[in-house]
């Protein structure tokens, strides 16, 4: 499945790892959220980086206390129709200030990249080759947007108040 | 009227170019029709019995004449020459084709209509009272809160793939004609003792398999708070709403599992980190939709003109006046109805010339203004009293003057059979027949407000849990069997009717329903005691032994 990071088709230095897959020696690494939680200290003291496979079901406050140290949280969307990780990567970027690399898996498709983008993802791994090229294209396809959300574009409500502000500086 | 800015106009555009190239990715095979089906249905459109279907939103109910005349150019362009109103504030068109379907979302663009999220698991279309804004003693235009709702959820980020639909009704009047109680939220404009504007909220509504009444979950949401709320409410029925079984993801199956207390902690948690985030609405941005809707300029007028005087010894005149033109806000003006339920015909249908010709009764009778209500009937909302003569001999002249608004004949049905996959029965036809059974106006004057609403599966598209009189189609051994019930109400007393039996067929439906009639007549303690208030007083006992003595 190819990786868009940073609107780009980007390599994935990340493996990963089952439950029960041994610990490479270096290297980055994605593990899943329970493995994650019962060795929290022992992997993140080893050398490259830490990521976390979140499921969607599981309440993503758990990850708190370890968002400054991990690289990647990858949420997850087993089916394009199951929307629970939108709820769990705006609560990462706009209650828990995560800063790291927010990343959608699952069923991707360049369907959804616009939503994915303004509840605050910048990374995505996408099924299908052709979307993942039609990533810009994509990603541009709405100049309007009527929520505010944490991904910092303004929204139509806020654009109009200044249209007007600037049309009564003007007369 | 609420008018588009180019903002809004460009939002919509892009939707269009969006599911152009997505009809174009499906037509080539690039996207599966299991990955092409989500995306249709956030563009109201349905694969049906016969062809596809597509749903047209009417936000709030409000239309202006080009975008009327507009929804008339798609049935006839597009379609078969008819469109259908739905009980949710939609038009529906049921022969059109899935390669055409970009060119006429396209042709609506250019009016400001569109299908966003008129089907699918993301929150529909806003409904609101199609009376707002005329309505006499409404608190204020519910119309600038469901505008402001609208935008809010149109392609909302974080809530485009809940676990199931979810539906938002507004109203500011005490009587409520949006039917509030059956929706996932329903909102209810009122003022605190400060005299500040904000809502009661209800929460856990619907029909369908289950069918629950709304509950209140909050007295008192400040207008300001009701985006961040409401956010709230979804947040908590993402992450909770059941997944696995579609039949149990609605919000209302959560609030029952948890019940309301638990239900509401949740929310009243997860609203405390956000409501005074930038979802908190300035008065401002208030003020800005606000001045984008626009009223008529009223004239001041007698409020008994001579026009109305000389009409009133016209019988049919009368009749039609009674039955269809209600009080309007402004002194001289009134509210006209326009029953869309000829006797012998589909509820809810419109002939593209019908639309069109509407059009201009509503430019020149109405300042440019129709409305859509949930009981499948058109509005126009600002009749000058001295027009209604002449407004009723022009609708006539369509067969858009039936003066059975709220009366027996108004019936509400779904498609059923007739159109729908899911159906089990029909729907249709047996409104058709009913109408025929109960079409002496003097009959069904005498019987007074009756509401028959008809559905052709447990869905229940036609609301037929909260008609006075329910039709429920069901299949038993491969027959069409309906179940009735009685006692069922939409509005402010909202109440789930009682079973009176067991289900009968097809051909014995008119004949029950009559039965079901006669009962009440000889029952009523007086001639103005309304069915509804009759089978409240004496339960379903009396109405099961009449219809079921003799078969
Ligand atoms: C012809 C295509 C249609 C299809 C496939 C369809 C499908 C459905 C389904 C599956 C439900 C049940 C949802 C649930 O309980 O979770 C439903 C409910 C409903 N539909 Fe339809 N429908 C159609 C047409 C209509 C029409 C024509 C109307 C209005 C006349 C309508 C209005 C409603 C309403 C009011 C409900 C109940 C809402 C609730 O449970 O809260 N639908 N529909
Ligand atoms: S109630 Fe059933 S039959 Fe009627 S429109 Fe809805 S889904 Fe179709």
């Amino acid at each position: 499945m190819p990786l868009v990071n940073g609107g780009k088709i980007a390599d994935d230095s990340f493996a990963k790892l089952a439950v029960d897959t041994p610990l490479p020696e270096g290297g980055d690494i994605l593990v899943p959220a329970e493995r994650f939680l019962g060795e929290a200290d022992a992997l993140l003291k080893r050398t490259g980086k830490v990521g976390v496979i979140w499921p969607n079901n599981r309440d993503i406050g758990e990850l708190v206390p370890y968002l400054g140290k991990i690289a990647v949280v990858a949420l997850v969307f087993p089916t394009f129709r199951d929307g629970r990780a939108y709820s769990q990567a705006r609560l990462l970027r706009e209650r828990y200030n995560y800063r790291g690399e927010l990343r959608a898996t699952g069923q991707i498709l360049r369907d959804q990249f616009v939503f994915m983008l303004r509840a605050g993802f910048d990374s995505f791994e996408v099924k299908k080759q052709a979307d993942a090229e039609a990533f810009m294209q994509t990603a541009k396809r709405y100049s309007v947007f009527y929520q505010p959300t944490g991904d910092g574009r303004i929204t139509a409500l806020h654009r109009r108040m200044q249209l007007r502000h600037s049309e009564g500086v003007g007369t | 009227m609420y008018a588009y800015d180019e903002i809004d106009r460009t939002l919509v555009n892009e939707r269009v170019s969006e599911f152009r190239d997505q009809v174009k990715r499906r037509l080539s095979g690039e996207l599966t029709e299991d990955e092409f089906k989500i995306l249709r249905l956030q563009n109201g459109v349905y694969l049906q019995l016969h062809a596809y279907m597509f749903r047209v939103a009417i936000p709030y109910g409000t239309l202006a004449t080009n975008q009327l005349r507009a929804l008339a150019h798609v049935a006839r362009k597009y379609d078969r020459g008819y469109g259908h109103f739905t009980t949710r504030q939609n038009i529906q068109f049921n022969w059109i084709k899935l390669a055409e379907l970009p060119d006429a979302l396209a042709d609506l663009a250019e009016v400001g209509i569109h299908a966003m999220q008129t089907s699918g698991n993301n929150m529909r279309n806003v409904t609101s009272d199609q009376w707002a804004g005329v309505a006499p003693g409404e608190i204020e235009d519910p119309r600038i809160w469901s505008e402001l709702i609208r935008q809010h959820t149109t392609l909302h980020p974080e809530f485009s793939f809940l676990p199931r639909k979810f539906k938002i009704a507004i109203t500011a009047s005490d009587h409520d004609r949006a039917a509030i109680k059956i929706h996932d939220i329903g909102l209810k404009l009122i003022k605190n003792e400060k005299g500040e504007t904000g809502f009661e909220v209800l929460v856990g509504g619907g029909l369908g398999r289950t069918p629950f009444i709304g509950k209140t979950i909050k007295h008192f949401v400040h207008g300001r708070d009701i985006l961040s709320y409401i956010e709230a409410i979804l947040r908590v029925y993402n992450q909770y709403g059941r997944r696995d079984n579609i039949y149990k993801a609605r919000i209302k199956i959560l609030v029952h599992e948890l019940g309301i207390e638990k239900f509401s902690r949740e929310v009243e948690e997860e609203w405390q980190h956000i409501r005074n985030s930038s979802l908190q609405i300035d008065d401002e941005v208030i003020e800005d939709i606000r001045s984008r809707f626009t009223y008529p300029s009223y004239e001041k007028l007698p409020h008994m003109p001579d026009e109305l005087r000389q009409a009133a010894a016209d019988a049919d005149f009368e009749a039609w006046r009674k039955n269809s033109v209600a009080p309007h806000k402004v002194q001289g003006y009134s509210i006209v109805t326009i029953s869309l339920k000829p006797i012998g015909a589909p509820p809810g249908d419109a002939t593209a010339e019908q639309m069109d010709a509407l059009a201009d009764l509503a430019d020149k009778y109405s300042f440019g203004e129709i409305r859509v209500g949930h009981e499948q009937n058109l509005a126009l909302p600002h009749v000058a009293k001295r027009d209604l003569p002449a407004l009723w001999k022009a609708l006539d002249k369509l067969g858009l003057a039936t003066p059975n608004v709220n009366l027996i004949t108004d019936i509400i049905a779904c498609p059923g059979l007739d159109y729908c996959s899911l159906a089990n029965a029909r729907s249709i036809p047996i409104a058709q027949e009913l109408t025929r059974r109960f079409a002496n106006h003097e009959l069904a004057n005498l019987i007074g407000r009756l509401h028959i609403n008809i559905s052709g599966c447990i869905n229940a598209c036609g609301h037929h849990h909260v008609g006075h009189i329910g039709i429920l189609g069901v299949e038993k051994n491969g027959e069409e069997v309906y179940q009735i019930t009685i006692g069922g109400r939409a509005d402010e007393g909202a109440a789930l009717g009682n079973l009176i039996g067991p289900g009968v067929k097809f051909d014995e439906v008119a004949d029950v329903i009559e039965d079901v009639v006669e009962a009440y007549l000889a029952l009523r303690e007086r001639p103005d005691e309304l069915f509804i208030d009759t089978v409240k007083r004496l339960g379903v006992e009396p109405f099961k032994e009449r219809v079921y003595a003799t078969r």
